[in-house]
């Protein structure tokens, strides 16, 4: 049940790297990550990849697997015929630190930047209520374990270094939006979602939920309402005033 | 030497649940605090968290209270679990969770719009806090904005090799940069230990490649003790097939929410696995179990929610028998008894997890399951309200602490755990660094030292590959020190250890310091050693069979053995030794809740 598959796996660092040729066993049932493994223990003991859960949990095993943004750890090898070549290669979105292993902290650069979460003040009984409906809207981006594969996508930021300044990517604009939709947050975070995160730089190719391995909707539920928000603020004080002063908004 | 170093009042080792809730309450009570961890923030072991945290709320239940669960707590720990540990979580952990939410968390609702709550075993009623089945992501991803928003320096992708004491206590701490190789020390008066468990030192287990009892190890060789370390939880309910999956997760909250263990001749079989202590709270016929799910009031609990060491414990005996599956499980049945939607909206990621990873539809087939090793109850011994360990100015909180779970931890008890005690291990950091201030400092001989050590395996040629090390270890452990466990597999399994240490004393790594996995196993596993020997040991000399540890040639519990702990600590010489320690007294006001309950 055994075979022999042929991988190709990106070796280097910043200053450079080329596509490796490696022959490496693959069992019933295995995964990619399972392979890069294998390699590790038994021919490249110095191989850097960053994995952690082994389960889809995590975020950590991104990577671009024969060029597509996937997780490592859930991406079976039965999906691929036993004579393909698999090519394993790293985010090409940010910048190599070694082998599999790239530099992130734009992310989490951003991810401080965003304007924290602010509550409204608790029942007299010391209990938020908040119906299932409600909370829905904003748990669908909680999903997001942060694995930057949307950002990896993101052709905003994948072939414009310079737009990493004024853009946040789609993960940051979905946790805007769930802010927004946070039955119990206070903060109107529209102004800034345009001119700190650039949100107008989006232009709804929709490719970040194509990678996006916990489904989140990210551009028809997170990015396209914020947009219509955003628009809506802008022509018409009226409604800003009211999500301001409403207990609980109801857009 | 090349070395970056800081100086600050609290170091927290460990961004999971219990670190980031340490450093947030040292940084509230003013301290200058750092947390270091070895992953990026934000994917620590407790975002695989699945089921929900244990905190008596009474949303649905309002029979329920502080002292149902605590006596819950005692009992699935069979009574050895620090009384005052067991009281404070118990009391305290409401107050967590909705703390949760006001920091941004957003749990699942009742009908009346308050926290939901979800069945799991040995708890009497519905009482886990929980949003779907990862709520180990909702509580990290919380902890993690909270600690950002605040400004908290984190280190991340930071391994810490050593603590440093001078002859008072802790001094701070040393480690190195994954990402350069670059070596970092730390200036503090307070560590708070918060590094998680040990389960990597396994073959088969759900744990996350981070646990490899760092931690436990670190707190050891800087003169801490630990307290029953033969205590392993084996979850009863782990991914068997395919290989490559064997030991990944399935959570308890599938049979908290209908499913079922059938063998492979389709018999229900844990009705034959009540055991006496838990006769009068469990069902006896299938009707009255099923009838549960819908009347908690006038019927017992199914016998799959049974504790987990009784649950691990009966499907081990159902494989031996030959009533298991092809793969060496049993069937988790809840596709024939709830519908798919249900099943896809309470259990996501189970769903996800299955048909990703397996190929299996839950909401079609029946899942292929048994034990993992899943979670250590033993750990560095601490006092319970500060979590002080018996080195001046040492603190641990979470996994990586001891007493609070007695023999057995109970599903959702270990991320309320996480919760109560990061808070008070961080505040009472945070006062041990203010009556230190200004008296602490870092030895330059130390730093050349820890420096030294953890450059040894570049230094050495032609010695062995880590990896394979690794994989002797945790075979070992597998197949001697497992589920069920005999005087000679603990002395075979001790042999292996030693042999085990000469060859880890000689291991040699390729290439270079930058990002190197195989340099960093290489300083991981002494710590796996280490740990592995104490419980290997515990194991030895606990002469009964109690919650995680059975005894093949003690098969039961002996009332005597119930009022001692062992303590391992390290001889002037580095060897492990083991003691036994009485348990502590508790007082008659708590006792009582025993008889009110029973
Ligand atoms: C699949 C799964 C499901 C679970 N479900 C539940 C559940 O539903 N309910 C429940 O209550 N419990 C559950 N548990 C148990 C619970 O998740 C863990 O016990 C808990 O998360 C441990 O948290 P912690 O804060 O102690 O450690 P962790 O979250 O593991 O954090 C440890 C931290 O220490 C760091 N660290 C370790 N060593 C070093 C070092 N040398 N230097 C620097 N940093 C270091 C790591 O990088 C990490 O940041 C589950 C466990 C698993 C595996
Ligand atoms: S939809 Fe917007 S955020 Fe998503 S990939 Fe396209 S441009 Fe980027
Ligand atoms: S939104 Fe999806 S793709 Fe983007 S980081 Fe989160 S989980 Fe990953
Ligand atoms: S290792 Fe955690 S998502 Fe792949």
């Amino acid at each position: 049940m055994s075979y022999d598959a042929k991988f190709r796996v990106w070796r280097g660092d910043a200053s450079g790297g080329e596509l490796r040729d490696f022959t490496v066993q693959v069992n019933e049932g295995e995964v990619v990550l399972d392979i890069i493994h294998r390699l590790q223990a038994t021919q490249a003991g110095d191989l850097a990849v960053r994995w952690n859960c082994k389960a889809g949990k995590c975020g950590s095993c991104s990577a671009e697997i024969n060029g597509r943004p996937r997780l490592m750890c859930l991406t079976r090898m039965s999906t691929f015929a036993e004579d393909e070549v698999v090519t394993v290669t790293p985010m090409r979105t940010f910048p190599v630190i070694r082998d599999l292993v790239t530099d992130v902290s734009y992310n989490y650069a951003k991810a401080a930047q965003i304007p924290a979460f602010t509550p409204q003040a608790r029942d007299d009984d010391g209990n938020h209520r908040m119906a299932q409906i409600d909370v829905e809207r904003s748990q669908e981006f909680r999903k997001c374990i942060e694995c930057f594969l949307c950002q990896d996508t993101c052709h905003v930021i994948r072939d414009h270094e310079e737009n990493k300044k004024v853009f946040a990517g789609p993960r940051f604009l979905i946790r805007l939006a769930e802010l927004d939709m946070h039955p119990l947050d206070t903060v109107d975070r529209r102004e800034a979602a345009q001119d700190v995160f650039g949100l107008g730089y989006c232009n709804i190719t929709k490719c970040c939920t194509e990678v996006c391995p916990e489904g989140i909707h990210l551009t028809d539920n997170g990015i396209i309402p914020m947009k219509e928000r955003v628009v809506d603020r802008k022509y018409d004080p009226l409604t800003w005033l009211g999500s301001k002063i409403g207990r609980r908004r109801t857009d | 030497m090349e070395l970056e170093e800081h100086a600050y009042d609290v170091v927290v080792i460990g961004a999971g649940g219990a670190g980031l809730r340490a450093a947030i309450a040292a940084h509230e009570a003013g301290a200058r605090t750092a947390v270091v961890c070895k992953s990026l923030l934000g994917k620590a072991h407790t975002v695989m968290a699945e089921g929900g945290i244990a905190a008596a709320m009474g949303n649905l239940y309002p029979e329920d209270n502080w002292r149902v669960h605590f006596r819950d707590t005692m009992r699935g720990g069979k009574m050895l679990n620090h009384w005052r540990m067991a009281q404070l979580h118990a009391q305290e952990a409401p107050d967590r969770v909705r703390e949760l939410e006001d920091w941004g968390a957003l749990f699942d609702r009742t009908d009346a719009g308050l926290i939901s709550q979800r069945d799991f075993g040995g708890h009497r009623y519905a009482r886990l806090a929980h949003v779907g089945d990862r709520t180990g992501l909702e509580l990290i991803r919380t902890l993690q904005q909270r600690t950002v928003a605040l400004g908290i320096d984190v280190f991340m992708e930071c391994t810490v090799t050593r603590l440093l004491t001078d002859d008072v206590g802790i001094v701070g701490a040393f480690g190195y940069w994954r990402e350069s190789g670059r070596f970092v020390a730390w200036q503090a008066p307070s560590v708070v230990l918060a590094t998680g468990g040990i389960g990597k030192a396994y073959k088969v287990t759900s744990n996350s490649w981070e646990y490899t009892g760092d931690g436990h190890s670190l707190a050891l060789q800087a003169g801490a003790s630990l307290v029953n370390m033969e205590f392993v939880q084996f979850h009863p309910t782990g991914m068997v097939w395919p290989p490559s999956v064997r030991g990944l997760l399935v959570t308890e909250s599938v049979r908290g929410d209908g499913g079922i263990l059938k063998n492979s001749a389709g018999n229900r079989f844990m009705f034959d696995y009540i055991p006496d202590f838990f006769r009068k709270e469990t069902a006896e016929t299938e009707e009255e179990a099923d009838r549960w799910y819908t009347d908690k009031k006038n019927n017992r609990r199914p016998p799959e929610l049974l504790p987990r060491d009784e649950v691990a414990r009966a499907i081990n005996s159902e494989v031996k028998a030959g009533r298991g599956t092809d793969h060496g499980g049993v069937w988790l049945d809840i596709a024939s008894r709830r519908s798919p939607e249900y099943i896809r909206k309470r259990l996501p990621s189970m769903y996800h997890q299955f048909k990703e990873l397996a190929d299996v539809d839950i909401t079609k087939e029946a899942m292929e399951i048994g034990p993992t090793c899943h979670y250590v109850m033993g750990g560095v011994e601490v006092e319970p309200d500060s979590q002080a360990a018996k080195v001046t100015g040492l603190f641990a909180a979470g996994e990586v602490a001891g007493g609070m779970h007695g023999s057995n931890r109970l599903g959702g008890n270990s991320l309320s755990d996480l919760l109560v005690f990061g808070r008070r291990a961080g505040v009472a950091a945070a006062e041990n660094a203010r009556n230190r201030a200004g008296r602490v400092r870092l030895a330059d001989d130390a730093l050349t030292s820890a420096a030294r050590a953890a450059l040894a395996p570049f230094e050495r040629e032609g010695g062995e590959n880590p990896y394979t090390v690794q994989h002797d270890l945790q075979q070992t452990m597998h197949d001697l020190v497992g589920i069920i466990r005999t005087e000679a597999e603990m002395k075979g399994a001790l042999e292996r250890i030693a042999e085990l240490k000469e060859r880890v004393a000689n291991l040699s790594v390729d290439g270079h310091r930058q990002y190197n996995p195989g340099w960093h196993l290489a300083l991981d596993l002494p710590h796996m050693l280490l740990v592995s020997e104490c419980i290997a040991r515990a194991a030895l000399e606990r002469q009964e069979s109690r919650g995680g540890h059975t005894r093949d040639d003690f098969p039961t519990a002996d009332p005597e053995w119930g009022k001692t702990n062992l303590i391992c600590s390290r001889g002037p010489g580095g060897d492990v030794g083991v003691r036994r320690q009485p348990l502590p007294q508790m007082p008659s006001d708590l006792a009582e809740i025993f008889e009110e309950t029973a």
